[in-house]
C-alpha cells in the first residue's frame, strides 16, 4: 500500500501531467487561456485576484523552499531548528490564509454574479473542489505544527527526504509512510491537483508571461506561409444564443 | 531607411451618412458569434457624443495608449512591464460589459407559442449573457443622431476638455450647430500600444502589409491589450477567454477584394490604398515632445513612393514591383500627404494611427445655408471657419491634439475645392485664385476633387494582392504552380479536382468574374480551368467542361495532361 501511494503514485502523477500538459499544447492551444471574467465583475476580482495569486507564489516559494533545501544546508548555514519552523509558519500561514481567503472571495464571487455563474463549467467546479482541497489541507498541517508545537514531526525529516528521492528514482517510501497523516493527505490532494492541472484552467501558469519583460514592444511576423483568402473555419464561432436556445431547451 | 508598407483607410466624414451599413455588415462577417455579441470591429458614433465603449476617450480614466516618461522617452500610459506583470491578476482600468452595453435578445418564441388569450403576446428582451429576462438601458449605439444630447452631451471627453479651455464663449450649443459621424475601426497603428502591452506577445503586425492581429493560439487572455489600446478597439471574447480586433479583412485583402465595411459603404466614403513609412523612424517620431507636432511627425514617417531614394530602398527590403506600383497610385496617401485633408484620429495617443479622416466642412456649410449666407461662396466659406470656433476647436480636438490652426487649413483647402469646382460646373470661369490662396495649384485641386467626388472602385480601392510566392519561397516549389495567377487557392489541387483544402466561394467566384470581365472570348477556357462554374456563364457560347471534349481523331491518348 505504501509503495503505491509514495513509490508508484507520484511518478503516475508526473507522467499524467508531462503528457497532459504536451497533449493540451498541441491540441488545444485556442482553449489555452485564463478565461477571465473581469468584462463581468471586477468590484470583487480585483481583492479576491491579487489575494489569491500573491499568496499563492509565496506558498510556492515556501514548499520549494521546505522541500528542496535539505535540513543539513540550513544547518550548516547556521540556521537554528527553531528560526527555521518559526519563519516557515509565519510566512506559510500568511500566504497560505491569503490565499485561502483569496479563493473565498473568489468563488463567493463567481456564485453570486450571475454572468460569472453561467460561465462557471463543470471542469471549474471539479477544479475549485480539489484547488480549496489542498489549500485547506495544507495550512491543516500547518496549524496542527503551530499546536503541537517543537514536539511535532519534522517534515523535514519525512516529507522532503522522500520528495528528494523521487527525483533520484529510488523513492524513500518509508520516510513518507512514517510521516504524520495529515502531510499524506495533503501530498495526495497535491498529487490530484498536479494530475488534473493540464486539463483545467490552471494551465495559464504554465505560460506565466515572463518572457514580456525582455521582448521588443512592436512585434512584426510575417504573413502566414501558404494560405492567402478565406480560411478554414477555426474554434471559437459558435453561434450566439441565450443558453436556453443553445441546449435547445425552451422555457 | 527600413521601408515598410502599410495599408492604410480614409474616411471621408462629409459623406457619411450615418447609415451603420458598415457596422452591420462587418458584424454579419466577423463578429456574429457567442462571446462577441458586444464586438462591434466597425462602429459608427455621432460626435459629439461618448463613444463606444463610453467615453474611451477619456485617458485619465482608461489610461490607453503612450505618454512620454520622466526620463523623455516613450512608455505605455498605465505603466511599464514590471508593473504590468505585478497587476496582471486584476487589470486597473479593463472597462467592463457595462461600459459597452449587455447584448440582448428577443424571446421570439412566444409571439407564435403563446396560448390563446385577450392580450396580445410581446417578445421580452433576454439578456445574452446571463439568459434571464433584461431591461435595455444602453446599446452601442445610445446616443445615436444626437440622442439624450442635451442631458449627456457634456459626457463627450472632447467635448468637455474644448469647454474647459474656452470656459464662457461655449454653451452647450453643440446639438444646434454641430453634428457629424464618425466611423471607427481599429487603427492598425505603427507604434500600437495594444501589442506593446501584450505580456504573451500574442498581437503582431504583419510585416507585408502591416495589418495589426491577434493570434488566437498564443492569446492566453491577459487582457492587458484591452486597457493598452486608447481606441478601445481590442474586445475581449468573453466565451472563448480571448482578444479580437478588426481584422481589416485581411482574408479579403490578400486577393484584393476592399474590406467588407468599405465595400458595402453606402456613402463611397472610404479609401484603401498603400503607404510606405519608415520602420526605424516610428519610435522617435512618437516620442516628439509636443502632442500638436505629432501629426507632421507622423506625415514625416510616410515616404514618398515616387522618390527613386525610396523605391531602391523599398526593393532592398523585398517589396514586390506591383507593390510600389500600388503605393504610387495609392488614394490614402495622396488624401493624407499631397493634399493634407485626411487626418489621423488622436495622434496625441502616440500610437500612429493608421486610420485617417478627411474632417467635416458640411457642418459649416450647413450653418451658412440656415443663416442665408452662400455657402458654395469662397469668401464666406472662409469666413465662416474663422468665425465658428466651435466646430474647429471640437475637429482639432478629435484630430489634431487641439491645433486648430491644422484643422483650419484641411477645412479651407475642401472650401476652396468647392468653391472652384462650383465655378466649373456652372460653366463660369475658374477663379485660379482660389486654390492659390489655399497654397494650391488648380491641377491638383481638380485632383483632389476627381478623389473626393467621383473616384471610382478601383481608384478607391487600390490593393495589391498578396504575394504567396513570397510566403513560399524555398519550400513546396512544385506548388507554385498552383499559384500562377498570383493569389492562387482556387483551381483544382496537386492531386486533381476538388483536391485539397475547400476553395473559398467567394474568391473563386471573384476571380471567375475578373477573367470572365476582361476576356476576350464570351466564356474564357482560362478564367473556368477546367470546371464548370455556371454562375459565372453569361449565356454566351457553351462553357467548356460542361460537355466532355470531342477526341481529336488523330490522336487517341491526348487531352489527359492538359489538365
Amino acid at each position: 500500500m505504501d509503495v503505491a501511494l509514495w513509490g508508484v503514485l507520484p511518478y503516475i502523477g508526473v507522467v499524467i501531467l508531462v503528457f497532459g500538459t504536451i497533449w493540451r499544447y498541441r491540441y488545444d492551444k485556442f482553449g489555452w487561456t485564463t478565461r477571465s471574467s473581469q468584462l463581468y465583475e471586477s468590484r470583487l476580482l480585483r481583492i479576491g485576484s491579487p489575494l489569491f495569486h500573491f499568496g499563492l507564489l509565496v506558498v510556492v516559494v515556501g514548499h520549494v523552499v521546505g522541500l528542496f533545501i535539505p535540513e543539513s544546508w540550513t544547518e550548516k548555514l547556521g540556521v537554528s531548528d527553531g528560526f527555521y519552523h518559526g519563519n516557515a509558519l509565519f510566512w506559510g500561514s500568511i500566504a497560505g490564509i491569503c490565499t485561502l481567503v483569496g479563493i473565498g472571495i473568489l468563488i463567493y464571487r463567481r456564485r453570486r454574479t450571475g454572468p460569472v455563474f453561467m460561465a462557471t463549467t463543470t471542469n471549474d467546479k471539479v477544479m475549485y473542489v480539489v484547488l480549496v482541497g489542498a489549500l485547506v489541507l495544507g495550512l491543516w498541517t500547518t496549524v496542527v505544527a503551530v499546536a503541537q508545537g517543537h514536539d511535532t514531526a519534522d517534515y523535514r525529516e519525512s516529507v522532503s527526504p522522500w520528495f528528494r528521492s523521487l527525483f533520484r528514482l529510488q523513492p524513500d517510501v518509508d520516510a513518507m509512510a512514517a510521516a504524520p497523516y495529515q502531510f499524506q493527505v495533503h501530498t495526495l490532494v497535491g498529487l490530484l491537483l498536479f494530475a488534473i492541472w493540464p486539463f483545467t484552467r490552471l494551465v495559464h501558469a504554465f505560460t506565466a508571461p515572463l518572457h514580456y519583460l525582455f521582448r521588443p514592444y512592436i512585434v512584426y511576423r510575417s504573413r502566414d506561409t501558404g494560405a492567402t483568402g478565406a480560411r478554414p473555419v477555426r474554434p471559437g464561432w459558435s453561434p450566439v444564443g441565450t443558453t436556453d436556445r443553445e441546449r435547445g431547451v425552451r422555457r | 531607411m527600413r521601408v515598410m508598407a502599410q495599408m492604410g483607410m480614409v474616411m471621408n466624414l462629409d459623406k457619411c451618412i450615418g447609415c451603420h451599413t458598415c457596422s452591420v455588415t462587418c458584424k454579419q462577417a466577423w463578429t456574429n458569434r457567442a462571446g462577441t455579441e458586444y464586438v462591434w470591429f466597425n462602429n459608427v458614433e455621432t460626435r459629439p457624443g461618448q463613444g463606444y465603449p463610453r467615453q474611451y476617450e477619456d485617458q485619465e480614466r482608461w489610461r490607453g495608449g503612450w505618454t512620454i516618461g520622466a526620463n523623455g522617452r516613450l512608455k505605455l500610459k498605465a505603466g511599464g512591464r514590471l508593473k504590468k506583470l505585478l497587476t496582471i491578476f486584476s487589470s486597473p482600468v479593463q472597462p467592463e460589459l457595462g461600459d459597452y452595453y449587455e447584448p440582448w435578445t428577443y424571446d421570439y418564441a412566444t409571439l407564435v407559442e403563446a396560448p390563446l388569450g385577450d392580450d396580445f403576446p410581446v417578445a421580452r428582451p433576454k439578456s445574452l449573457i446571463t439568459g434571464e429576462d433584461t431591461k435595455v438601458t444602453w446599446s452601442a449605439n445610445w446616443d445615436d443622431n444626437l440622442g439624450g444630447a442635451s442631458e449627456m452631451g457634456h459626457l463627450d471627453p472632447i467635448v468637455a476638455k474644448v469647454r474647459r479651455e474656452a470656459e464662457d464663449r461655449i454653451k452647450f450649443e453643440f446639438e444646434q450647430t454641430f453634428m457629424f459621424y464618425l466611423p471607427r475601426i481599429c487603427e492598425h497603428c505603427l507604434n500600437p500600444s495594444c501589442m506593446a502591452s501584450c505580456p504573451s506577445g500574442a498581437i503582431y503586425k504583419r510585416s507585408e502589409d502591416g495589418i495589426v492581429l491577434v493570434d488566437q493560439d498564443r492569446c492566453r487572455g491577459w487582457r492587458q491589450c484591452i486597457t493598452g489600446c486608447p481606441y478601445k478597439k481590442i474586445y475581449f471574447n468573453h466565451k472563448s477567454g480571448k482578444a479580437e480586433k478588426c481584422t481589416f479583412c485581411y482574408p479579403r485583402v490578400e486577393v484584393g477584394l476592399p474590406t467588407v465595411c468599405s465595400e458595402t459603404c453606402v456613402g463611397r466614403l472610404r479609401y484603401l490604398g498603400l503607404f510606405l513609412y519608415d520602420a526605424d523612424a516610428v519610435t522617435a517620431a512618437a516620442s516628439v515632445t509636443d502632442e500638436q507636432d505629432l501629426y507632421e511627425a507622423q506625415l514625416d514617417l510616410l515616404l514618398d513612393p515616387h522618390d527613386p531614394e525610396v523605391a531602391r530602398a523599398a526593393r532592398k527590403q523585398g517589396i514586390p514591383d506591383d507593390w510600389m506600383e500600388a503605393a504610387r497610385r495609392s488614394p490614402v496617401y495622396a488624401l493624407a500627404k499631397d493634399y493634407r485633408v485626411a487626418l489621423p484620429l488622436h495622434p496625441e495617443y502616440r500610437t500612429m494611427p493608421m486610420v485617417w479622416y478627411v474632417p467635416p466642412l458640411s457642418p459649416v456649410v450647413d450653418l451658412l445655408k440656415e443663416q442665408g449666407h452662400d455657402a458654395e461662396a469662397a469668401g464666406s466659406l472662409f469666413g465662416a471657419i474663422d468665425a465658428l470656433r466651435i466646430p474647429v476647436e471640437y475637429l482639432a480636438g478629435l484630430f489634431t491634439a487641439g491645433d486648430t490652426a491644422v484643422v483650419d487649413g484641411v477645412l479651407k483647402r475642401l472650401a476652396a475645392m468647392r468653391a472652384y469646382m462650383r465655378d466649373i460646373t456652372l460653366g463660369r470661369e475658374p477663379d485660379a485664385a482660389i486654390p492659390a490662396s489655399v497654397g494650391m495649384s488648380e491641377e491638383s485641386v481638380y485632383q483632389m476633387y476627381r478623389l473626393l467626388g467621383v473616384a471610382k472602385y478601383d481608384e478607391r480601392y487600390v490593393i495589391p494582392k498578396a504575394h504567396v510566392e513570397q510566403a513560399h519561397e524555398l519550400e513546396e516549389i512544385g506548388c507554385s504552380l498552383d499559384y500562377d495567377e498570383g493569389p492562387g487557392m482556387y483551381g483544382a489541387g496537386p492531386l486533381g479536382e476538388a483536391s485539397g483544402r475547400p476553395v473559398p466561394v467567394a474568391v473563386e467566384t471573384f476571380h471567375a468574374l475578373r477573367d470572365r470581365q476582361t476576356a476576350d472570348m464570351p466564356t474564357s477556357d482560362e478564367g473556368l480551368r477546367g470546371r464548370v462554374n455556371l454562375l459565372n456563364w453569361d449565356g454566351n457560347g457553351r462553357p467548356s467542361g460542361l460537355f466532355p471534349e470531342r477526341p481529336p481523331e488523330s490522336q487517341e491518348d491526348g487531352g489527359v495532361d492538359e489538365r
